[in-house]
Formats: C-alpha cells, sequence, structure tokens
C-alpha cells in the first residue's frame, strides 16, 4: 500500500466528522486527536520494527518488550489506584503472561525465535492482557464497593479474608474473561479476526493464516484467566491487614 | 456487683478514623452472663465499640481484655467466633436461609447437620419449614431472627446486638427481646445489645450504659435510667419518645 492510497483512506475519517458536525455528536475533536495519533505511533513503532528485525539483537527485543509493558501498565493502574501498590502487580501479571506464554511458544518449538514472530504476538498478549486487567479491576473495585456488608459479615462470623472476598472475586474473573470465551464461539461466523484478515489481504495461504490465528485464539484465552485470577489474588489481600480487618479502598488520586 | 466476673473490660480505650475520635479513653466493664444495654444518641460510637470487641477495628490506645486476656492475643478468626455479632441490618448472603445458617461452619469447611439447624430455628422461633426459602422471600423479624440463629451456631460466649429491633413491629420486637432472654438463660450468654428504645434498654438490660460522642457518661444497673445522675444523660433520656 503506498502512502498516497493511505492518504485517500482518510475519507473514512472525514465521513464520520461530517456526520459528527451535521448531528451535533460533539465527536470531532476526539475523532482527530484518534486519527493523528493512530497514524503517529504506528509510523513510529513500524520503523522501530523495521530496525529491530533487520538486527535481530535480542536487547532490541527485550526493549520492545519493556515498552509494551510499561505503557500497558501506564494505561490499566488508572483503573486500579484504589488497590495498593497496583502498578508492582500489574506489571508482575504481564511479564508472567509474558514469560508463561513465550515459554511454551518458543519452548516447544511453535513459533520460531525471531523478533518478526516474538514482537507482534508479545503485542497480542500483553494488549490483552492490559484489556483484561481493565476489565477485572473496573469489575473487582465496584463488587468490593457494593458487597463491602457481606464482606464485613462474613469476616464477623469467622470467616478469612479470601472467604470474605471469594464471591466477589470469582465474580470479577468470570466477567472480565467470559468476552474473551465468547467471543471465540462466533469466531469466523460473525467476523474474521484483523491478524488473519490481514495475513490474507497480504496474499498468504489462507489455511496457514487460520492456523496462525487459532493458535493466536488459544494464547488469549490463557492470557486472559492467567491474567485475571492471578490479578485477583495478588489484589485481594491488599483490602485486609494481618488482623484480617477489611480496610477501605484507598481514594481514587 | 465485684463478685461478677469481666467478660470484655475496657481500659482507657481510644479508637479514631482519619484524625477523628470516635471512642474517648472508655473505662467499662460487660459482665458475664448478663445483658448490658448500651444506648446514646445516634453517632456515639456504639456500633465502633461492637466492631472493637468483634476484632474488626483496632484500638488506637487503651487495652481490652475478653474473658481476662488481651484481645490482641487471640486469633482474630477465634476471637470473632467467640465473640457473636449480628448486625443491625441482618445482612444475608444470597441463598436459602439453610446456607445463611449454615454459613458459620461453611467457613470452617463443616456441615451443619440437619437436626442442629432445626433445634436453632425452633430456638428463634422461626418454622423448619423455612429452610429451604429463599432469604429474599423473608420478613424483617424472619431476617434478624435468623440472623441471631446464624451467629449462635458458632456458640459463642458473648453476643452483640446492634439495634436489631429498630425496624420492626412491636410484636416481633417482643418476640425478639423473648428470645434474647431465653438465650442468655439458656446459654449463660453475655449479651450486649444496643438500642434506641429506653424502654427496652430498662426491662431486658441488667446494666445499662449510655454513651455520648464516643464517651461513656453513666453505667450501672438499669434501673439508672429512671434518674439519671448526669445532666447530659437526664437531658437524653428526657428527649426520647419511645
Amino acid at each position: 500500500m503506498s502512502y498516497l492510497s493511505l492518504a485517500i483512506t482518510l475519507i473514512f475519517v472525514i465521513i464520520p466528522l461530517v456526520l459528527s458536525k451535521t448531528l451535533n455528536l460533539g465527536l470531532e475533536k476526539d475523532t482527530l486527536i484518534a486519527t493523528v495519533r493512530s497514524i503517529i505511533q504506528l509510523l513510529a513503532v513500524g520503523y522501530v520494527l523495521q530496525i529491530v528485525f533487520e538486527s535481530e539483537h535480542l536487547i532490541y527485543i527485550l526493549l520492545m518488550i519493556i515498552l509494551m509493558i510499561a505503557a500497558a501498565t501506564q494505561n490499566a493502574r488508572k483503573k486500579g489506584v484504589q488497590i495498593k501498590g497496583i502498578t508492582r502487580k500489574l506489571v508482575l501479571t504481564f511479564i508472567t503472561v509474558e514469560i508463561l506464554t513465550q515459554g511454551i511458544l518458543l519452548g516447544l518449538g511453535i513459533t520460531p525465535a525471531t523478533a518478526q514472530y516474538i514482537i507482534p504476538i508479545s503485542g497480542m498478549v500483553i494488549g490483552n492482557s492490559m484489556v483484561l486487567s481493565i476489565l477485572f479491576l473496573n469489575r473487582f473495585i465496584s463488587e468490593v464497593e457494593s458487597k463491602s456488608k457481606e464482606t464485613e459479615l462474613i469476616l464477623s462470623l469467622g470467616g478469612t479474608p479470601k472467604q470474605a472476598v471469594h464471591k466477589q472475586l470469582i465474580t470479577s474473573i468470570q466477567a472480565s474473561t467470559i468476552p474473551t470465551i465468547e467471543s471465540q464461539k462466533t469466531i469466523g461466523l460473525v467476523q474474521l479476526p484483523g491478524m488473519m484478515s490481514g495475513q490474507i489481504i497480504a496474499g498468504a495461504d489462507p489455511v496457514q493464516a487460520v492456523l496462525f490465528q487459532l493458535l493466536i485464539l488459544f494464547l488469549l484465552l490463557t492470557t486472559a484467566v492467567v491474567t485475571s485470577i492471578m490479578l485477583g489474588y495478588l489484589s485481594y489481600p491488599t483490602l485486609f491487614n494481618e488482623r484480617m480487618q477489611f480496610l477501605k479502598l484507598e481514594a481514587k488520586k | 456487683m465485684p463478685s461478677l466476673n469481666a467478660a470484655v473490660q475496657w481500659n482507657n480505650v481510644t479508637f479514631s478514623v482519619k484524625g477523628k475520635t470516635i471512642i474517648h479513653n472508655l473505662t467499662g466493664t460487660f459482665y458475664e452472663g448478663k445483658i448490658t444495654t448500651l444506648v446514646g444518641p445516634s453517632g456515639a460510637g456504639k456500633s465502633t465499640l461492637f466492631k472493637l470487641c468483634n476484632g474488626l477495628h483496632t484500638a488506637d490506645t487503651g487495652d481490652i481484655l475478653i474473658a481476662g486476656k488481651e484481645i490482641a492475643s487471640y486469633p482474630p478468626v477465634e476471637l470473632r467466633r467467640m465473640v457473636g455479632f449480628a448486625l443491625q441490618d441482618a445482612t444475608m448472603i444470597d441463598g436459602t436461609v439453610y446456607e445463611n445458617l449454615a454459613m458459620p461452619l461453611t467457613l470452617q469447611g463443616k456441615d451443619l447437620s440437619e437436626e442442629k439447624a432445626q433445634e436453632l430455628l425452633q430456638l428463634v422461633g422461626l418454622p423448619i419449614t423455612i429452610s429451604t426459602q429463599s432469604t429474599n422471600d423473608l420478613s424483617g423479624g424472619q431476617r434478624q431472627k435468623l440472623s441471631i440463629a446464624r451467629t449462635l451456631v458458632n456458640r459463642p460466649s458473648i453476643l452483640l446486638l446492634d439495634e436489631i429491633t429498630s425496624s420492626l413491629d412491636r410484636v416481633s420486637q417482643q418476640d425478639i427481646e423473648a428470645l434474647i432472654v431465653r438465650i442468655n438463660k439458656h446459654y449463660g450468654t453475655t449479651i450486649v445489645w444496643i438500642t434506641h428504645n429506653l424502654q427496652q434498654a430498662r426491662t431486658i438490660g441488667d446494666y445499662t450504659w449510655v454513651l455520648i460522642d464516643g464517651q461513656l457518661i453513666e453505667s450501672g444497673e438499669s434501673s439508672l435510667l429512671d434518674e439519671p445522675e448526669n445532666n447530659e444523660v437526664r437531658l437524653f433520656v428526657k428527649g426520647d419518645n419511645s
């Protein structure tokens, strides 16, 4: 695709801008910011990836992954500032998910140990883990706040902190992972996944594209479940002190 | 009075939240096997006192002794099983009457036998057929009775009751009052009861504490409410219309 073709595709940005202006939706500013940001960010990533792929240096690959984890943490932590030490917990979760998935992929020789495979797959895994973290934290905080009386009841009857928030924890893990599982049930029927579509458009064999997409889907399933469970089990103890007393969530900063 | 044992001994206890003092330098005793009623205006710190006693809060300064032992020396779970706490709004978990009743044992990984469940339901005056019903279908009085029965599953030696009859009609109130006296006599349980109803405090209580602004202003036999010595208490009692 040439830059001229890309310029022409801006017509797809003009359509929502015109509609927003006509109907007074007030989306013009955000649409423009989103467009400019996506062009700059993706082009920058494209050039960076070109350098990384050409050099094949392990240090560049690691730097890219660190950058992804840092950006994902920065984004997700805003949803969990009420939980003590959320930044550390998110970093630990993203690192674990990355090591687990890449460990299996590379360890079993499923994908080659090259930047071309490691970086895009890491991007998908960490990106998905970030979205899952946001979904989980949103739900968990609201569950903890709305069910504080039940929590106190269980503690007052001699329950442990884990028992006191068990229901809130399970509900939040389920609620955050269900969208990933549900979307897999209709995949291919309702929509063709982006990565697979991209490969097919780029001229790849559709069956090969499907095989790769399946790999990613299974990977994201693990990512979703591991992220929610790990973040949940890292987060709930901070709601209690050593005397098993329920602490109020920290105020939003 | 000196021959009575202390179930809970408070020595110069102070507790504050975010710099605001809720309990001021409180000293007093809840006597073993007796019913103590706690009265005072809203915001006097009565419920906080219960949370301190049940280990849901920790005092900033002072000592709380339960059965003669410093409260911090009890593991939290053991303390909370020993000091039962029936919450004001009879909070229930989603589920049946039986599931709620069995909760204290479920938390210990044990089962509540059907026999024991029936015995407890009968004790609090609930029909045994109610067992499979959802707690959402219970009336306010039934919820309170179930909440008390649930607290009794742990066989607490001290039972804290936080305004458990405040939202009930007169008949249900009398039912619960009779039940509490029965539990006190039957198990010898030490009862501490927060109430806004001074008549109830007089008739049910052996002893009464009057708390105002986190301070224990007056305490003694419940008849103190007839002729309080303290002027603040006199004004409080006068202002009560219940």
